[in-house]
């Protein structure tokens, strides 16, 4: 049996439901789109073009969860689907757009360049827990415009896993569509077996900005499948009550599915978010409260109920450096996340909210992760029956480690984590050199990235990237790109 | 003459095979079709066993191996010795022994499995080993000793309340006059070096490679 966590009652599921629709048509939605009013009111919605309030009939809404698939699969380079977003499936990528990067020397938040997000990159691929990559730092040495494609043409350069990005402009989309386009061919192939998932977000409360409709719409016309990140912040942003914050995530992801099946029938899109319970006391968004990830299950739940795949940024820390505050905040909602069976849970890495990567807490984080995937694989009797044979065949002997059965099934029972998790004696951890987790992570990292084997595109492919992606910087005044790092 | 040589080769290598990949079964198999195609013992040993255990313990050091893998191969290299041991005594040979260990968990401790593992490695590692067991009186270390001439004394405490037992066989070896026949090693999870020099052992060490590592230095 697979462990699970259900937060809310069936009854309250579906009131958070019903009201959410009720949300559609009073107040109604904001939408600062064209295309989307077009859609909304072709469809027969009203649509206030003074206000921009849409208001959107539930049978509207209902349509297109019957058109919305609720599964689909992501494929990595060599086109093989490795990741599945549908049942209660769990997979995990690095969280995504940090603005700063921890310093593996001086441990000091710093602004991202290339090579840091190259290394990023190349540290992914290496690390056997994380399912995806992530478009996970905005490096600051091209110009703020490019700052979304940028770092989709580096992962593009370095990368084998399917990976999870999103753009910042209306514009910069299609050039994020072009790169990957190049990558597997043509649009019909990337529709057949897409390699990547755009994030788009709603404003809270009930709102949808020019740019993150646009993208979502422009996703789903090209079948590209995209991710709902609903944000309601409970206490400023949204009602404080846990319940209400999830009825008004419901109500914003059930406009974006309205909205994307509208421009597309049948486009993929991912019911998810990245909620936080307000911190009262600095004004914050904490993104290791309890009460973010009690947000996040519960609307995991909801959305399962109405058979969305779905996702969440959880996993992360608020703390400014990797110590305990961040090892327990990542571990908390990392395994509530898989308990709650999320099919992606973007946050590995990060910390400060959501602006800070680390290469280190990127290998701690996995061997939590490591541990929540065994958490939900659960206890299986593996034998018939399940130990009688073999404890009356040892009787009283303590001689277990010597047995077959022991070497068939330790692998598949325990986990065994890497040399980040300390578990010597004393003695041996001394002899180590009396590392902290800290240390033990800069090794860790180190020893990964030696591992690393380049991406197999072709020198032809990656000239078409740089072409692609040159013409976009020169836009905005950056005539060369920054050179890739050596290998 | 070449064929023949080619399958013993290839025998020997299946036997060190058998043993890397931890089929103990099969190393016993392998050992016994060995032993009847006149390949000499001291040659499957040297060329078929040993080096399977040089791998695993290469492997269980680099991480890519665990416990199971090593006790396992280790048993099926002391099995194939059980069957070849008659073979090198037909022909007046003897195994070069590292050493003679006694080993055992101290009166008063029931612990068993750090003090077997270390037992059981030491064993596939070339030494000659009486594993005595848990809860060992004192005067039977003493006695044992005496009867094999061992050169190493392992003593395995898992307990606070039992550790000092390590100094009372220390003693006791002391007032039997054969302290100097002997190193003794301690082990367990409460010991360390500190504990190791304050009760005169000769050695400690945190894990059955570490043992092995020091029962080298100490009488190899």
């Amino acid at each position: 049996m697979r462990p699970k966590l259900n937060i809310l009652s069936d009854e309250m599921a579906d009131q958070i439901i019903a009201e959410g629709f009720e949300l559609l048509m009073d107040p109604g939605v904001r939408v600062h789109n064209e295309d989307a009013h077009k859609l909304l009111a072709d469809a027969g919605a009203k649509v206030d073009m003074e206000t921009r309030i849409a208001y959107i009939p539930e049978s509207i809404a209902r349509r297109a969860l019957e058109t919305r698939p609720s599964e689909f699969y992501l494929y990595n380079l060599d086109g093989e689907p490795t990741v599945y977003y549908g049942g209660d499936s769990i997979q995990f990528d690095p969280g995504s757009a940090a603005i700063a990067i921890l310093d593996s020397e001086t441990q000091e938040q710093r602004p991202p360049l290339t090579d840091d997000f190259v290394k990023f990159v190349k540290l992914v691929e290496t690390i056997p827990q994380l399912d995806a990559q992530s478009t996970a730092m905005i490096c600051t040495d091209v110009p703020g415009e490019i700052g979304d494609l940028y770092r989709l043409y580096l992962a593009l350069n370095y990368m084998r896993k399917p990976i999870i990005t999103g753009a910042f402009r209306k514009d910069t989309w299609w050039t994020m569509k072009d790169m990957l386009v190049a990558m597997v061919g043509s649009e019909e192939a990337l529709a057949a077996k897409p390699i990547a998932v755009f994030d788009v977000c709603p404003s809270p409360p009930l709102l949808w900005s020019d740019l993150t409709c646009q993208n979502m719409i422009d996703c789903a016309r090209y079948s590209i499948p995209s991710e709902l990140v609903s944000m309601p912040l409970a206490g400023a942003t949204s009602p404080v009550t846990l319940a209400a914050a999830v009825v008004q995530h419901t109500a914003e992801c059930l406009s974006g599915v309205t909205i994307s099946q509208l421009a597309q029938e049948g486009a993929p899109i991912v019911w998810g978010g990245s909620p936080a319970a307000f911190d009262m006391r600095e004004g914050t968004t904490p993104m290791g409260a309890v009460g973010t990830w009690m947000i996040d299950c519960a609307y995991t739940q909801v959305g399962k109920r109405l058979g969305m795949p779905t996702h969440a940024y959880l996993g992360m820390s608020d703390a400014k450096v990797v110590d305990a505050q961040c090892g327990l905040e990542s571990s908390g909602g990392a395994l509530m996340a898989a308990l709650a069976g999320v099919n992606m849970v973007s946050g590995a890495g990060m910390m400060d909210f959501e602006s800070c990567q680390s290469y280190e807490k990127l290998v701690i984080d996995a061997e939590i992760i490591g541990m929540a995937k065994r958490l939900v694989a659960g206890i299986e009797a593996r034998d018939e029956p399940i130990a009688l044979t073999l404890m009356r065949k040892l009787g009283h002997r303590a001689d277990y480690l010597a047995q077959m059965h022991t070497l068939k099934w330790f692998g598949k029972e325990l986990y065994i984590p890497s040399s980040v998790i300390d578990r010597g004696t004393l003695d041996g951890w001394k002899r180590k050199g009396a590392k902290t987790a800290w240390g033990r992570a800069q090794d860790r990292v180190n020893e990964l990235l030696a591992t690393y084997e380049p991406s197999p595109i072709s020198d032809e492919l990656r000239a078409e990237l740089r072409d692609i992606t040159t013409k976009a910087a020169q836009k905005f005044g950056m005539d060369e790109l920054p050179p890739l790092p050596r290998d | 003459m070449s064929e023949k040589l080619s399958n013993n080769g290839q025998l020997l290598s299946a036997i060190t095979n058998s043993i890397v990949e931890g089929e103990p079964d099969e190393t016993v198999d392998l050992t016994r079709q060995a032993i009847e195609a006149n390949i000499k013992p001291l040659t499957i040993i040297n060329e078929g066993l040993v080096p399977g255990m040089n791998i695993v313990g290469d492997k269980f050091q680099s991480g890519e191996y665990f416990l199971p893998h090593l006790i396992i191969a280790a048993s099926g290299m002391q099995r194939s010795m059980k069957l070849l041991e008659p073979e090198l005594q037909a022909r007046q040979q003897a195994v070069e022994r590292a050493g003679t260990l006694v080993i055992g968990s101290v009166a008063g401790d029931i612990h068993e499995i750090g003090k077997s593992l270390v037992g059981t490695m030491m064993s596939a590692s070339g030494f000659q080993v009486y594993d005595l067991g848990v809860d060992v009186p004192t005067e039977v270390f003493v006695a044992k000793i005496r009867e094999t001439g061992a050169n190493l004394l392992g003593l395995s405490a898992l307990l606070t309340t039992t550790m000092t037992v390590q100094r009372d066989v220390i003693e006791a070896l002391e007032e039997a006059g054969i302290r100097d026949q002997v190193k003794v090693i301690i082990g367990g999870a409460p010991v360390n070096q500190e504990w190791a020099d304050t009760i005169g052992a000769d050695g400690y060490a945190d894990d059955a490679v570490g043992a092995i590592e020091l029962a080298k230095q100490l009488v190899g």
